[in-house]
């Protein structure tokens, strides 16, 4: 395709994009109004069932298939990284050598680590009652670990990351859900029904049915496929080198 | 006040987002995403989106500058060990 041609191809496309984007926003309701039928009906449904975040009701009840879908975006988006980011036959492991790390850079880094991680997981368990949830804590969750790589060095982190057992809760996370879409359909009535569990009191932990199940599922998922994915980064940027046999092999 | 508070969200969003087109140096600019991570966590808390305000914190402060850190460590790394093998 020459460039000229290629040129046309881009023009039409942009203004057929971009007079979609017009004729949809002339039709759009004003900035913030008063009437909302989807955001009614979904806070109704939501507090039928007695879960107090509308948000975690739409995700992991009302469509929960497409959190499905999302989770396995993640799922798939990992594994893929893992398979990119391996060891290659021309390339070899060195340990990397530990760092100076400044006193103060430490201290911030070993005082927020559990604050941080503790928050993460409370995000993760309140997912169904406040705003968060399985998503947003896994990843503050898997971010607060490595602020141990920060504060000490790849090492430290190494030992209290086996990335073995985080592919497995990954996995495990996966299938958590996709086998509670299946005592959906089993015990219930529909694949990912929300119809098998009590629903509980409104505004407790214990509340909503299988959100709850299908929020702790997603968190575990997420924040070991965000474990995995640093691994494999931290790896590549401070473990593999490329082994070209000559001289000057250890580099730093 | 909540127009106002809106509307001087939007202006931190499109000055970190310029700021993060003007840089140039891939380290640096991954710095300036964490910022511009955060001033989107601060629009979506102020039209009422909390949730997709934490997603925003968490991904766009804190996992994507890291990733981009590491790939640019990465890369800066293969660049000093051809250098030095010559």
């Amino acid at each position: 395709m020459s460039r000229r041609l290629r040129m046309w191809v881009l023009a039409v496309g942009g203004l057929g994009v971009a007079a979609l984007l017009a004729a949809a926003a002339l039709r759009l309701p004003g900035f913030g109004g008063d009437d909302h039928p989807y955001g009614e009906r979904a806070v109704e449904a939501s507090l039928a069932r007695r879960t107090s975040n509308t948000i975690a009701s739409v995700n992991f009840d009302q469509r929960a298939f497409d959190t499905l879908g999302e989770e396995t975006i993640l799922f798939a988006a990992v594994l893929g990284t893992v398979v990119l980011l391996r060891q290659t036959r021309d390339e070899r492991q060195v340990r990397p050598a530990p760092e100076r790390v400044a006193a103060p850079v430490r201290r911030y880094a070993l005082v927020m680590l559990p604050v941080a991680l503790l928050t993460g997981l409370y995000v993760i368990a309140h997912g169904q009652l406040s705003p968060g949830g399985g998503f947003q804590g896994g990843v503050v969750v898997a971010t607060a670990l490595h602020l141990l790589y920060i504060g000490a060095d790849y090492r430290a982190l190494e030992r209290i990351r086996p990335v073995g057992l985080y592919e497995v809760g990954d996995a495990a996370g996966e299938a958590a859900y996709l086998i509670l879409g299946v005592a959906g359909l089993v015990g219930g009535s529909a694949f990912l029904a929300n119809t098998l569990l009590p629903y509980g009191t409104f505004n407790t932990l214990a509340s909503g049915g299988t959100v709850p199940l299908l929020n702790a599922a997603v968190g575990m998922e997420v924040a070991c496929a965000v474990v995995v994915l640093l691994a494999r980064f931290l790896d590549q940027a401070v473990e593999i080198e490329r082994s070209t046999g000559s001289g000057n092999d250890r580099g730093e | 006040m909540a127009d106002v508070l809106t509307v001087l969200a939007l202006l931190l969003v499109a000055v970190a987002a310029t700021a993060a087109v003007a840089v140039r140096d891939p380290a640096r600019q991954a710095l300036v995403l964490a910022v511009l991570g955060l001033a989107l966590a601060v629009l979506f808390t102020v039209l009422q989106a909390p949730d997709v305000a934490l997603s925003q914190l968490a991904v766009g402060s804190a996992l994507t500058p890291l990733l981009i850190l590491l790939s640019v460590r990465k890369v800066r790394r293969r660049g000093q060990r051809e250098d030095g093998g010559r």
